[in-house]
């Protein structure tokens, strides 16, 4: 077999798609007007599917802080930090992240994938276990893979599972690494992080835990669902991304654990790779001090999405379990999913499209990601561009 | 190892219940080619099967089952190990 023949069937799925009109993978943002919008398609388009959760990526001081880091800087490392060396900002913003969390050690990561990966691969390896959310996002999947470990799933947000796989592992429980998310970014639902603990607890286990979504999002100081939760000292790991709330790229794991400075010398992915830009780190910190000092922020993001959730309620779409930035409709058929995607976005509204394998239960999804930055009137704009959807087949449309 | 007739016929059972439109399952049987499985449903059966004997298979396995015997052995030996 040709190397190249496995790719025939994703051919054959992408000619399908595109015979429903299908164009997600060559949308192109022609020029950014603002956290939340932007001309596709020589459209003035509302952006209603970049996880850009506190609007922050034109805020005037992130912009401002990293104009200044590339002058002063340039515009690259050129190396990962064990080769070329460590800059001031990646020290400062390691402190800066420790000092938000109440941890007495960070790492930076080159991005969220990074991270995870990085970390994974390092805390555990052939002989060890991972247990795993089944929902866990594919950076999480591949840290596990990379490891070697053996991987097992438990089933989404079902401590009890996780119970029963913990147990069956007997005297490797006490060595297992247990993974779960804040919020899991396809359905906006959150781990039940207080029985998990208590769980991962009785067996001796570790915990981490991925808060890429929930970053900014939850907690009364914005530090994710472990701190919402009030178990943040029970967890021993928390991974991140600066891509979503934070407004720019990069990764970070913060643990009270000692041994989070010897993990960094042996993390194969953050050795390998080139150290953040001055500029990423630079709106990356001044991004962070917003976060800090601005909680208008979250509860703005709050405020857009107990709105988008109930107008779509109210129009009887099939919604995520509960209430959240992260607003997903449910859908049966892929193709329908399709027709409406393409409708939203001729009507000047960009969601994102999910297609099976990547949805938890093999239907389909349009996932909107809500941000400080939206205007009521653009929530608005969102929900009555659902309203004017042609009824779907498959599902209550609001139409119908 | 020789797959053990009684695990042979309970994954084969599930199986069946799995896929109805299928009555002819034997230990040759792919899961994929001659079943269509895709991954959801190779991980309901997984779950139901681990459920059944009390086990865990890691994921690292799923390569080495193409099918019905491949997935008979991997379970027996993971039952044994336990």
């Amino acid at each position: 077999m040709a190397i190249f023949d496995k790719f025939q069937q994703l051919l054959v799925t992408r000619q399908n798609l595109a015979a429903h009109g299908l164009a997600t993978v060559n949308v192109v943002m022609e020029k950014l007007l603002s956290p939340t919008e932007a001309i596709v398609n020589g459209r003035r388009t509302i952006l209603a599917g970049t996880n850009n959760y506190l609007g922050l990526t034109f805020d005037p001081e992130c912009i401002d802080a990293a104009c200044r880091a590339l002058h002063e800087s340039g515009t690259g490392t050129t190396g990962s930090r064990a080769a070329n060396g460590t800059y001031s900002g990646h020290v400062a913003l390691e402190q800066e992240l420790a000092d938000f969390f109440d941890c007495r050690h960070a790492i930076v990561f080159s991005t969220g994938y990074v991270a995870n990966l990085g970390m994974i691969a390092t805390l555990v390896g052939p002989g060890d276990a991972v247990v795993i959310d089944a929902d866990c996002h594919a950076s999480i999947y591949d840290g596990c893979t990379l490891s070697r470990a053996d991987i097992i799933r438990f089933r989404h947000n079902d401590p009890d599972d996780l119970d029963k796989r913990l147990r069956r592992l007997g005297d490797r429980a006490a060595n297992a690494l247990v993974i779960v998310e804040g919020l899991y970014s396809m359905l906006g639902d959150r781990a039940p992080l207080a029985a998990i603990t208590a769980v991962k607890a009785r067996y001796g286990a570790y915990l981490l835990v991925d808060e890429a979504h929930s970053l900014g999002v939850l907690g009364d100081h914005g530090r994710g669902l472990a701190e919402e939760t009030g178990v943040a000292d029970q967890v021993d790991f928390i991974v991140g991304t600066f891509s979503k709330s934070l407004g720019a790229i990069g990764g970070y794991c913060v643990s009270n654990h000692p041994e989070l400075d010897l993990i960094r010398f042996a993390n194969r992915p953050y050795v390998f790779t080139a150290s953040p830009s001055p500029s990423v780190i630079a709106s990356t910190r001044q991004a962070l001090a917003a976060l800090r000092a601005r909680p208008e922020l979250r509860e703005r993001l709050w405020e857009n999405a107990r709105r988008l959730y109930q107008r779509l309620q109210d129009l009887g779409l099939r919604l995520g379990p509960e209430v959240s930035p992260i607003v997903a409709i449910r859908m049966d058929s892929p193709e329908a999913v399709v027709r409406w995607w393409n409708a939203l976005l001729a009507r000047g509204v960009y969601v994102n499209l999910v297609l099976p394998p990547a949805t938890p239960d093999g239907g389909a999804l349009l996932r909107c990601s809500m941000s400080a930055g939206h205007t009521l009137a653009q929530v608005d704009q969102i929900a009555e561009s659902f309203a004017a959807l042609p009824a779907a087949g498959d599902s209550p449309g609001p139409a119908a | 190892m020789q797959p053990n007739d009684d695990i042979l016929m309970q994954v084969t059972g599930m199986i069946k219940s799995l896929a109805p439109e299928h009555p002819e399952i034997t230990g040759e049987t792919d899961l994929v080619a001659d079943l269509d499985f895709d991954s959801l449903k190779v991980m309901k059966l997984l779950e139901q099967l681990e459920d059944r004997f009390d086990i865990s298979v890691p994921l690292n396995l799923l390569p080495r089952i193409r099918t019905v015997e491949d997935l008979t052995l991997q379970l027996q030996r993971i039952i044994g190990e336990g």
